[in-house]
């Protein structure tokens, strides 16, 4: 099987689509023909530079280069938790506690990947190093943002109830268990139910690449397994951070419910 | 038993306050709403960021574990919350418990109008007056030294209110337990502080005075 390079031409047919689907939204007044385009013209303007900057970072192989894009994949995960989040935590924390657990989780993952399994020399090999730490960050990006914002948005409404728990004597760790506990789930179901479905409803993106640039489709589905499972570890490790530091947060010194370490509701959604 | 000594405990709304309560004593707080009289309580019970130090008997605030001092130094809340299904699981006693224990339960059910079955209901069924009814039974349960009340009687037709008032009256006689209660109801606070020999103040303007 040979790769078909894609033309220009091609891809301009491909944005026809989305081009029609934002005269739908203009027609039907669905109003979110604005962001339809906004988001495609994104979409291109990204993947072609990402496109570019991977093919000098891979005709390199320099650790410091490719140290700053992940550096720089690192803060843009981090800015997009935060923009996901309804209430954010004041201060760098509506920041930190979202990139930091990123950070612990999708780098760990990645390198653990690297070094044991797949076994690249050397392990920053950016062929390797930099679409596995996309796809984890990528994923545990998500978890994550879904996970915080569970727990922010039910301790703002659970305040009575985590306050009763913690006059009967609880410590806050038994005060917000249970929101801990429903944070976690939602943060974990999108990973859980795609790996539940995998192959059957659709192939997985990676694996429809691989497949469609050439590669056997055994090969492909292998590396797809691995993929899958080191993004659920990492989404996993990445909600259980973020989820432990969210929650301490919102308790002080004196065990208190300190609401007022968040910021008011974001009005836009 | 200890008494109950408030040491320039201040929060944003609330010049410092100094108060004694003797152990067994009964003091009445009242004011305009949103005078700060739920949020002194909270501060007692270290539920808000505040100033100062609040003793039990010899023991600091300061000196023990939060869920230590909030099971000892008991605040019921104007409104009542329950995290769990049923009205049992909120009584962590009433699983393991000592006969004794379980007796007094049951006693205090009983004086407030509920049967044991009660253990059993789910609490979205409950109504206001019956989830007030059964907060203060909740509280009780953890054996405060002393009692932070606000509001106790508010949402109970004449009949509640007095059997809460009675089990109050017992259970600070009982355990010789400090309370201070925040009511809005003159005729209760002259009706109890004439009867116990309480004393009753009011804050006016950010700050704690008699009650004239």
């Amino acid at each position: 099987m040979t790769l078909i390079h894609l033309t220009p031409w091609d891809l301009t047919l491909a944005s026809v689509l989305v081009l029609l689907l934002a005269a739908m939204s203009w027609r039907l007044r669905l109003g979110v023909e604005r962001r339809v385009l906004i988001a495609a013209t994104r979409s291109a303007v990204q993947l072609m530079l990402v496109g570019f900057v991977l093919k000098f970072l891979f005709a390199q192989t320099s650790l410091p280069l490719i140290a700053l894009m992940m550096l720089v994949m690192l803060s843009a995960a981090g800015f997009e938790v935060m923009q996901r989040q309804k209430r954010r935590y004041r201060g760098l924390w509506g920041y930190g506690i979202g990139t930091f657990s990123m950070f612990l989780s999708s780098f760990t993952v990645t390198l653990l990947a690297l070094t044991v399994i797949i076994g690249v020399e050397p392990w920053y090999q950016p062929q390797y190093l930099i679409p596995l730490l996309g796809m984890l960050l990528g994923n545990a990006m998500s978890g994550v943002a879904i996970a915080l914002d569970n727990l922010t948005r039910q301790a703002w409404e659970s305040r009575g109830k985590i306050e009763a728990r913690l006059l009967a004597g609880g410590t806050w760790e038994e005060s917000i268990e249970d929101i801990r506990r429903e944070s976690l789930r939602a943060g974990l179901i999108p990973i859980v139910n795609a790996m539940g479905t995998a192959g059957l409803v659709s192939l997985p993106g990676m694996m429809t690449g691989q497949i469609l640039a050439g590669s056997p489709p055994l090969e492909a589905a292998k590396y797809q397994l691995l993929i899958m499972f080191l993004i659920s570890a990492g989404t996993g490790l990445g909600s259980v951070a973020a989820v432990w530091l969210g929650s301490r947060r919102l308790f002080d010194d004196r065990q208190r419910l300190r609401l007022d370490r968040l910021a008011e509701a974001d009005g836009r959604r | 038993m200890a008494g109950l000594r408030l040491d320039a405990i201040g929060h944003r709304l609330l010049a410092p306050v100094d108060l004694t309560l003797a152990a067994g004593e009964l003091v009445f707080l009242s004011g305009p709403s949103g005078s700060g009289k739920s949020l002194l309580l909270r501060a007692v019970a270290d539920l808000d960021p505040n100033t100062g130090e609040v003793w039990l008997g010899d023991a600091a605030r300061s000196s023990m574990a939060p869920p230590h001092w909030r099971r000892r130094v008991g605040l019921l809340p104007a409104e009542s919350f329950w995290w769990a299904e049923s009205v049992g699981e909120h009584f962590p006693v009433a699983k393991t418990a000592t006969a004794s224990a379980t007796a007094a339960i049951l006693g205090w059910l009983d004086q407030l109008g509920f049967g044991a079955d009660v253990l059993n209901w789910s609490i979205a069924r409950l109504s206001t007056g019956e989830r007030q009814r059964l907060s203060l039974i909740r509280l009780l349960t953890q054996q405060p030294e002393a009692l932070l009340l606000d509001e106790a009687t508010a949402n109970l037709d004449p009949l509640g209110r007095d059997r809460v008032e009675t089990l109050i009256d017992t259970y600070r006689r009982n355990a010789r337990a400090a309370v201070l209660w925040v009511s809005h109801d003159p005729e209760q606070r002259r009706r109890l502080a004439a009867t116990s020999g309480g004393r009753c103040f009011v804050i006016r303007d950010g700050h704690l005075e008699p009650e004239s």
